[in-house]
């Protein structure tokens, strides 16, 4: 990137800027470490002094390096996909140096008002070092009347090194048509991974979620929390695998809650390849509880208003 | 306030038609407190139930200020002024404490409030505010949770349901003085399905529902002293019971 580029503090148009709004929950501003994906090409960035942001030469994608002197700073890379058609592959690295304490905030809005598909697939890497702390934070959203399906595949693989800790915090609140996330983790000697996933589906809709996690140091532990709501004629499935290969705990736990003539399945998968391998799994698919509705009623909340509270809550 | 005409509440079980509650008559007036007491199995919960609207009679009609509320769902009776504390209460994974406590008062409550209805009943506000109203909470805390629900409405009457299970003996006695507050006040109306010696002698009234039926109905001093020689307090107790 030129100077020029890494000065220039761009327009954001209205579109943008409510998709911003949606999938940046920290709130998105032109200042500190950030990187705005626009419609294929990268619209605007900035560095700080601990945390470059370096385009890759050979594909689209950045690489993102986050040092050691890094103590609570956050890095912003939201994509906005806003015209109909477009078909956005990117590869973004994040190189997180010993002892760093970041949060990432990323996330993908799709506008799609045209009659074509458009697609984003998102592959993020994350190289976590000694004892760094990393908080990633990724929104995906879609809206927009056009027929065209908004799709998302995202693949994230995470590789932590001794005694990290990551926590990966990631929700499709609505309007995504399709999606197929893959997830994979390698874990370190006294590595901690705290995943919570919550999606929801409606219409149409389809979301696949595969997840595998290797516990493979000692002392390594894993907490994945998924939830999600399905509703209308759409389809969920999800698998996290967790693979303890060494003494560690894992404990895997699936909630779903189905409506209307929604499918959801649920194949939490618990592998331990060491005689220390504690891994737990718990997997619930339910409509919503009759005695939760009732108990909202008791506040003088109707059927559907107490309904939307429960989903809400549940996806908070 | 309150005028109970005539209740009956007859459902089917496995295509069998059960008698659940057979033609209850009573009323509460405004500030009484009324506490239920009876057998396990009696009808208790379910007269609760249907005053709430969470059952529907078979026959009979509710009146509240002289206003027919027998077609009333239950959002409607909430709204008319009834309170309900569940004596199960549900769940609620993802909700915190203080939405749920917002959720309970129409508005969202600020900490100062929130703090106020849990240190009521026993909790400490810093502790659980943020805590999710889940299976992380043990049974006890959901109860007194329930309570702090229905404390944080004004209502022209409260119905409680076994306030006092599962709820250990000091936040018992917070809970004793909770209703001792209420009642010395004057504004709610309180109905209580209790077991509880300390409970029923708090009674302006006390009702004994046994097999669906008012067995008793009367100011406190008549019915309390009967209370301890009765078999009302538990059905395995029944020397009738026991011989079946």
């Amino acid at each position: 990137m030129t100077e020029k580029e890494e000065n220039k503090v761009a327009d954001i148009d209205h579109v943008t800027e409510s998709i911003l709004e949606k999938i940046d929950s920290e709130g998105f501003h032109q200042q500190g470490a950030y990187n705005l994906r626009y419609n294929g090409y990268s619209l605007c960035h900035g560095d700080t002094q601990h945390i470059k942001i370096k385009r890759k030469e050979d594909k689209q994608g950045i690489d993102v390096f986050i040092s050691s002197g890094t103590k609570g700073e956050q890095v912003h890379i939201p994509v906005v996909v806003a015209a109909s058609g477009i078909m956005d592959q990117v590869y973004n690295d994040f190189y997180i140096e010993e002892g760093a304490r970041v949060t990432i905030v990323a996330g993908c809005g799709i506008h799609n008002s045209g009659c074509n598909d458009s697609r984003h697939d998102g592959i993020h890497t994350f190289h976590v070092g000694m004892g760094a702390n990393v908080r990633y934070e990724e929104k995906h959203y879609g809206e927009g009347e056009g027929t065209g399906a908004r799709i998302l595949n995202p693949v994230t693989k995470i590789i932590m090194e001794k005694d990290s800790v990551f926590t990966l915090d990631t929700a499709q609140i609505k309007g995504v048509d399709s999606t197929k996330r893959e997830t994979e983790v390698v874990m370190g000697e006294g590595a901690k991974l705290f995943v919570v996933e919550k999606l929801m589906t409606h219409d149409k809709q389809s979301a696949v979620s595969n997840m595998d996690i290797y516990l493979n140091g000692a002392g390594s532990s894993a907490q994945i929390t998924s939830r999600s709501v399905a509703r209308g004629d759409s389809t969920q499935t999800f698998h996290p695998k967790a693979i303890g290969n060494a003494l560690c705990h894992a404990h895997i736990q699936c909630d779903s809650i189905i409506m209307d003539k929604a499918q959801v399945c649920s194949i939490p998968e618990i592998d331990a390849k060491h005689v220390d391998a504690a891994i737990i799994h718990e997997a619930a698919i339910g409509r919503i509880n009759s005695e939760q509705l009732i108990k909202l009623n008791t506040f003088g909340l109707s059927g559907e208003e107490a309904e939307a509270v429960i989903i809400e809550n549940f996806l908070a | 306030m309150l005028e109970v005409r005539n209740l009956v509440f007859h459902p089917l079980e496995n295509g069998v038609e059960k008698c659940i509650i057979e033609g209850v008559n009573f009323t509460v007036e405004e500030g009484e407190m009324l506490v239920i007491t009876g057998p396990n199995g009696g009808g208790k919960s379910t007269l609760a139930k249907l005053l709430m609207g969470i059952e529907k009679p078979d026959e009979g009609a509710v009146f509240m200020d002289g206003v027919d509320i027998t077609g009333y769902s239950i959002a409607q009776r909430a709204n008319a002024g009834i309170g309900f504390a569940f004596q199960q209460p549900p769940r609620f994974k993802g909700m915190t404490v203080k939405r749920l406590l917002s959720l309970a008062a129409g508005y969202e409550l600020p900490e100062s409030k929130c703090c106020d209805y849990l240190s009521g009943v026993g909790l400490c506000a810093r502790e659980y505010l943020n805590r999710e109203v889940d299976n992380t909470l043990s049974g006890g805390e959901m109860k007194r949770l329930e309570i702090a629900t229905v404390l944080a409405k004004p209502h022209k009457l409260c119905i409680f349901d076994e306030p006092e299970a599962g709820i250990d003996l000091w936040s018992f006695s917070m809970l004793v003085k909770q209703f001792e507050q209420l009642h010395a006040d004057k504004k709610e109306s309180l109905i209580l399905i209790s077991h509880q010696e300390r409970i029923i002698r708090m009674a302006d009234r006390i009702m004994v529902v046994k097999d669906g039926k008012i067995e008793t109905l009367d100011e406190r001093e008549k019915v309390l002293p009967n209370l301890v020689n009765d078999d009302t307090g538990c059905a395995c107790m029944n020397p009738a019971h026991r011989a079946s």
